[in-house]
């Protein structure tokens, strides 16, 4: 059975003013949606939305996931059930290594299936770590380093898809993984995710500005976001369209003003 | 009537079969703790620490108890914690020495590792030349005389000249009152160097119990040691102690210190680095919960110039626990081309909790390098979500966020075993 990521006329709401008005959306695994929009349109308030920030407070509508209301969950049982979200900007963990945090992502997911699960063995997950990193091309000596402390933008990003290829989510967001990524850093890490999609049959809901990570992570679906809506939806070309015009005519077709 | 008296002295120098002038030395450090007042809050030092309610009279001297050589010990101070290889273990129960190895090696090269009054007994010669004569003086206060009187049980540890003892020792001294006045000895020789990781614990009795302790660490010149001193006493415990290095020329001294229990703790701890070219770097990791009140004084005292050192505490603070870490970098006229720093961190994991960080600076010398910070902060809600978002449940997050606030301290000390008994401590601590 396939899982999906239902969202049904989602307001969200961040220090009571409201960002989301109203999102319909269904991702499906093994399918691409692009989630496009100006800055301040609500797609990362979206994102977090999802991924269950305490700051962000739903105030209607629903979300099922894998036939479960996932509203009612918890960011941790969010992440177990197979969601996944890669930030924009990760925080930093100081005192806590990669490798610790890579190994206590695996153990809490093993514990909570049984509670008696004694973890991952050092070997066992050596290997593994290893594995992940040499397929993002990520030196091994950042396993022992604090975690995103003093990590470059397009180290973060690669980390962010690293434990994305260590929890293997069912449906996984990306909230523009792309911004602050030269163009090497974008095509390993476009490449890590597309095939986690391949081999998990993993959806994706790609977070974005820019065509550019469109060319490496081809969407099924585009998505325009405006004012807290989504106010288009299309296939590709909407995205390219896009790239040529800018929103100004999608501003106009739905009578939404530019924000100052 | 005091429990403390001259009759007292002798009797417990009487048990313990003592020499005269080890007697001697107890009934002056006797007459100099009836001399002095009892410490108030209107002393500078003692003035955010307050003894109204502690009842030093009612707890009298450490005595044997059945304990000492009947009872069972509990099974995890016996676990080997620093090494595959140990230079030496000890482990005394109230008082009394229960398991003793060194290893043979160590022996043949001179190396002395045993409990405080083995070592009266079989080496009065470097006793009395060392035995708070060059690190901490009776006459410092109230708590370091009574010390004098009546220290009970303590390890000893003499590395000789020249000789790098490479294995580790490590000494456990468990009581099951908290009643302990134990002595920690350490001379490390010229050109010698040692790892020694001293712990002390006690259950939690009923009523107050005391723990007035002194440590003395020597490192002369060239030598090196690294020290940890890890405090695990029941709350019912409250605790006076002073402690002290010394560096000699080109010397190191790396002092690691871990306070986890207590009900109340007043602790001098002071290095000294007396030649150019001594390094001196002390570390503290406390946790306190409940209502415990944790008051150390720190001092790096820069005796001589081209002297380094180099301190950071950091607490984690619960429940209506307070923390006081008034720290001193003091310089004295010559003592120029020094580095000196202090830092204090306090995570505070409740509101009602309170930490007071009071740094200072006392320098005579132009030609200085003497900085220092503080400062208090919450855990980091974002994250605590990005741990969650993982998958990482909530208990789960804050315990990785506190031990990643200790880890960069953890580091310095070098033993796998002892770090993960410090930080269960503090997960169980997090969770009560």
């Amino acid at each position: 059975m396939t899982t999906a990521l239902e969202i049904k006329n989602l307001h969200a709401s961040v220090a009571d003013q409201p960002i989301l008005k109203g999102i319909d959306l269904l991702v499906k695994q093994g399918e691409v949606h692009a989630l496009m929009g100006p800055n301040g349109s609500g797609k990362s308030t979206l994102a977090f939305t999802l991924a269950g920030h305490p700051a962000y407070e739903t105030t209607a509508g629903q979300v099922i996931f894998n036939g479960e209301d996932l509203l009612e969950m918890e960011a941790d049982e969010r992440s177990r059930a197979g969601l996944f979200l890669a930030f924009q900007y990760p925080a930093a963990v100081p005192g806590v290594t990669l490798a610790k945090f890579l190994r206590q992502i695996i153990n809490s997911r093993r514990q909570a299936a049984d509670p008696d699960d004694k973890g991952i063995s050092i070997p066992a997950f050596r290997r593994l770590l290893k594995e992940k990193m040499d397929m993002l091309g990520i030196d091994h000596k950042f396993a022992g380093r604090y975690l995103n402390e003093g990590f470059s933008g397009g180290e973060k990003k690669r980390v962010e898809i690293l434990q994305m290829a260590t929890v293997e989510p069912k449906i996984a967001i990306m909230d523009e993984t792309d911004s602050g990524l030269d163009i090497d850093a974008l095509r390993v890490v476009s490449e890590g995710a597309m095939r986690l999609k391949q081999e998990l049959n993993m959806g994706i809901l790609v977070i974005t500005h820019y065509q550019r990570i469109l060319n490496y992570i081809n969407p099924d679906y585009v998505h325009i976001m405006l004012n807290g809506r989504i106010v288009e939806s299309g296939g590709p070309e909407l995205a390219l369209h896009l790239e040529e015009n800018g929103y100004d005519w999608i501003r106009e077709k739905h009578g939404i003003l530019e924000e100052a | 009537m005091t429990a403390f008296s001259k009759e007292a002295v002798e009797k417990l120098s009487a048990s313990l079969q003592e020499p005269e002038w080890m007697l001697a030395f107890r009934l002056h450090a006797f007459e100099v703790y009836e001399s002095m007042p009892m410490p108030t809050t209107n002393d500078e030092a003692w003035r955010r620490t307050n003894l109204r309610r502690f009842k030093l009279d009612e707890i009298g001297p450490s005595v044997n108890g059945d304990a000492a050589t009947h009872a069972e010990i509990p099974s995890f101070l016996n676990q080997q914690l620093t090494a595959d290889k140990a230079g030496g273990n000890l482990l005394q129960v109230d008082g009394v020495t229960r398991h003793y190895e060194l290893s043979d090696e160590l022996k043949a090269q001179g190396v002395v590792f045993c409990d405080m009054h083995t070592a009266v007994s079989q080496h009065p010669d470097l006793i009395q030349h060392y035995f708070m004569t060059e690190c901490v003086q009776i006459s410092e206060g109230k708590f370091a005389a009574l010390h004098g009187a009546f220290w009970r049980g303590g390890t000893f540890l003499y590395v000789p000249k020249n000789v790098k003892a490479a294995a580790p020792f490590h000494s456990v001294l468990w009581n099951e009152s908290g009643k302990t006045f134990t002595h920690t000895l350490v001379v490390i020789e010229e050109g010698a160097e040692a790892i020694f990781m001293d712990e002390y614990a006690s259950s939690s009795g009923s009523g107050q119990s005391l723990h007035n302790g002194v440590i003395e660490l020597l490192v002369g010149d060239n030598a090196s040691l690294i020290y940890a001193g890890l405090q695990d006493f029941g709350t019912n415990v409250w605790q006076f102690n002073h402690e002290r290095g010394r560096v000699g020329r080109d010397g190191k001294l790396d002092w690691v210190t871990s306070m986890m229990g207590t009900r109340l703790t007043k602790a001098f701890q002071t290095m000294e680095l007396d030649k150019p070219g001594a390094w001196g770097r002390m570390s503290g990791i406390f946790f306190t919960n409940g209502k415990q009140h944790l008051d150390l004084d720190t001092q790096q005292n820069h005796n001589a110039g081209e002297t380094v050192s180099d301190l950071l505490y950091k607490g984690a603070l619960k429940d209506e626990s307070r923390t006081v870490w008034q720290g001193m970098i003091k310089a004295l006229p010559g003592s120029q081309k020094i580095d000196g720093f202090q830092a204090n961190r306090n995570l505070m994991l409740d509101k009602t909790a309170r930490a007071d960080s009071i740094p200072g600076l006392e320098i005579e010398a132009d030609d200085v390098a003497c900085t220092h910070a503080s400062a208090i902060g919450k855990l980091d809600p974002e994250e605590i979500f990005y741990l969650m978002s993982r998958g990482i449940p909530y208990e789960t997050a804050v315990e990785m966020s506190v031990q990643g606030f200790f880890d960069p301290l953890m580091r310095r000390i070098p033993f796998e075993g002892i770090r993960d008994r410090i930080f269960s401590r503090i997960v169980e601590k997090i969770n009560i």
